[in-house]
């Protein structure tokens, strides 16, 4: 199989490298198991949280227009995107008409879903990612391999060699501490000769028309304290109806991302600052379709702690970029095929279905359910590969006649123990290419049982 | 058709199933002494803080801060802290907010903090640059100790977001828990990644 398992293999060639990239996941969810354990409601938060995003999403068309309304209101402008293209050319039309040159984004994955940067440079107009994470990402052009910890595939010895080429640090540094002053110092010119700030949206409020933004490191409120124009991008999935529920999510978005508390700045914007401009794009781009189904509607309830990639033993040992989606790991597995089916045919498959994204998940979000009933789906829609329906297909005829199975059993015990391991572990015996099968017992269960019934 | 009504029609052509609002009054979290489990939260997310008996201790404790001591523009938003006339900034003089960039020491009220995850709610309701509290190179909260809540379903009806007042004059408001922080080179903590470097809270005791 193609796509997810062939570029999982080539970053496992690296075995250190791979071992140390699950480690740094690992600790980051051991983090978060710790400051959950530490909140004696846990389980109530993350169960009412649930509920409050499945009645905001089959209550959403209402919600939007009250959003819009209250919005409005407050003197900012609305506009709605049915697709990714719509979105760049709204927020392209709006910073032409601001004759601006220099833009700073903080991290949204809405923007990276639509390819914003791209469409907003081929226009001349140069964008400047002040997440710090994504700024690496950004330098090394490539995509970001994590939706929290965009940057956490790359070592600090590559960090200081990218800084080194941009930003002019000393050759070979790889001190976080003073990579990140320079990235400081970098970013600060950026934010004071920016003339308009790009942020996402983390929660948008219903009833107020307000929206919530959450960073660590300040950069989406210096992004658009400084500058007049603030375009907010937002997903139409990301509401809630009222401020009282974002107790909830302030409470668990932090703790199941990075294990913090809250985030260090968790800012509520309403309406722009004074003399300021502000705008709010909201775009479905698929999401309503999601909506639609009874399955996959739960995977609009995401809150994109990225929780379920650090716990992933797939997501761990394979990286980010293996799936090439926006999102990688559990819920991008389930994003990205409904999104398009055939480009992410294989990311239902990367997963053991163990069921850990599903325990970890703030908003309760059946993770791996979803990603069976995804397998269901490619198969229905045509999109398995030879090598996987073949093989079905014969196997379904041998499960048709227990004459048969009985004696290709007996075959294969025998085979199993007189055949030499080259020819066992063939190029066509995918199952043996990291692990030995198991020996392979004398006796079938069904001669077992009939001894055991004498 | 506008991209509005596409997306509305999109989302009400199917028939979902509704689901209640979930009832929001549970056992939440409450601490036998809250000040100190803001003081342990505050320390745990890399700022510093204590309970101190008034405003003349706050101005003889900054004293103590090198870089307070350093600092060549300070701009408090604390009646009662006494600034030398050469350091100091006045906001209102202010017409763009890049102005603010040389600012060293930012000393602003805070209007409530929450025990549960050291963070400090703050708004612009009253000030004219709300970059004063990301641009300056160390903030420092100054609040009454009383002004505690246990946690974050008791500290938003304490915000006032949706409330009347608030429509009449809606605003900017920030939970501020810790200095501005990043750990995204290799997961190893860095204080000090755009915003303040350091945070400093004073809980003044009624």
């Amino acid at each position: 199989m193609g796509g997810h398992a062939q570029l999982a293999n080539q970053f496992v060639a690296n075995g250190e490298r791979a071992k140390w990239h699950d480690q740094a996941l690992w600790f980051v969810r051991q983090k978060r198991d710790n400051i959950s354990h530490a909140i004696p409601e846990w389980e109530t938060l993350r169960e009412t949280a649930s509920q409050v995003k499945l009645h905001t999403v089959t209550h959403l068309a209402q919600y939007l227009e009250e959003f819009e309304k209250n919005a409005q209101a407050m003197g900012v402008h609305v506009h709605w995107a049915s697709n990714a293209a719509e979105h760049n050319e709204i927020v392209l039309r709006i910073l032409q008409q601001h004759e601006v040159k220099r833009v700073v984004k903080s991290k949204s994955m809405l923007t990276e879903e639509c390819h914003l940067n791209p469409h907003l440079e081929a226009a001349g107009i140069e964008v400047v990612d002040t997440d710090l994470g994504e700024r690496i990402v950004q330098l090394r052009k490539e995509p970001p391999s994590h939706i929290v910890l965009p940057a956490i595939h790359i070592k600090k010895e590559e960090v200081g060699d990218v800084f080194h080429e941009h930003l002019g640090t000393d050759a070979g540094a790889s001190d976080p501490g003073y990579l990140t002053e320079a990235a400081r110092q970098h970013l600060r010119e950026n934010f004071l000769a920016a003339d308009a700030g790009i942020t996402g949206v983390n929660f948008g409020i219903a009833s107020t028309g307000g929206f919530v933004v959450c960073t660590n490191e300040g950069n989406a409120d210096l992004g658009t304290a400084l500058p007049n124009l603030h375009i907010a991008c937002m997903g139409i999935e990301k509401l809630i109806p009222a401020p009282e529920y974002l107790s909830l999510f302030t409470r668990l978005l932090a703790r199941s991302a990075t294990g913090q508390p809250i985030t260090t700045y968790t800012s509520h914007f309403h309406g722009p600052k004074p003399g300021g401009e502000m705008h709010i794009v909201l775009v479905d781009n698929g999401r309503s379709d999601i909506l639609g189904s009874d399955e996959f509607r739960r995977s609009l309830s995401c809150i994109r702690c990225g929780a379920c990639m650090n716990t992933c033993p797939v997501y761990r040992r394979s990286g980010g970029h293996s799936y090439q989606a926006t999102v990688p790991g559990p819920i991008g597995s389930i994003l990205g095929p409904a999104h398009n089916a055939a480009a992410h045919s294989t990311l239902p498959y990367a997963c053991s279905l163990c069921g850990s994204c599903t325990d970890v998940c703030p908003v309760k979000i059946d993770l791996h359910h979803q990603l069976l009933t995804w397998r269901k789906e490619i198969r229905v829609r045509g999109l398995l590969p030879f090598t996987k329906t073949f093989p079905m297909k014969v196997m379904a005829q041998v499960f048709q006649r227990p004459g048969l199975y009985a004696f290709g059993g007996k075959v294969a015990r025998i085979a199993l123990r007189l055949m030499p391991r080259w020819m066992i572990y063939n190029p066509l015996n995918g199952w043996g290419r990291q692990r030995d099968l198991p020996t392979a017992p004398r006796e079938s269960f069904r001669d077992l049982y009939k001894k055991r019934k004498k | 058709m506008s991209s509005r009504d596409k997306i509305l029609n999109s989302i009400n052509k199917h028939l979902v199933p509704s689901v209640p609002l979930p009832d929001m009054n549970q056992d939440w979290i409450q601490f036998d002494n809250p000040t100190e489990q803001f003081l342990t939260m505050l320390s745990a997310v890399g700022g510093r803080g204590e309970v101190v008996p008034d405003l003349a201790t706050v101005s003889a404790k900054l004293h103590e801060e090198p870089f307070y001591n350093k600092a060549a523009q300070i701009c408090s938003l604390v009646p009662g802290i006494e600034i030398s006339g050469d350091k100091t900034i006045d906001l209102n003089a202010i017409d763009d907010p890049h102005q603010l960039a040389g600012i060293d020491f930012a000393i602003v009220p805070g209007e409530f903090a929450v025990a549960e995850n050291g963070a400090i709610w703050v708004t612009d309701a009253s000030v004219k640059h709300k970059a004063l509290y990301f641009i300056a190179q160390h903030v420092v909260i100054v609040l009454k100790a009383s002004e505690l809540v246990h946690n974050m379903h008791e500290a938003y009806p304490r915000t006032g977001l949706g409330s009347d007042e608030f429509r009449q004059s809606p605003h900017f408001g920030v939970f501020i828990s810790g200095p501005s922080k990043t750990a995204d080179i290799e997961q190893s903590l860095v204080i000090g990644a755009h915003g303040a470097r350091s945070l400093l809270v004073f809980l003044i005791e009624d």
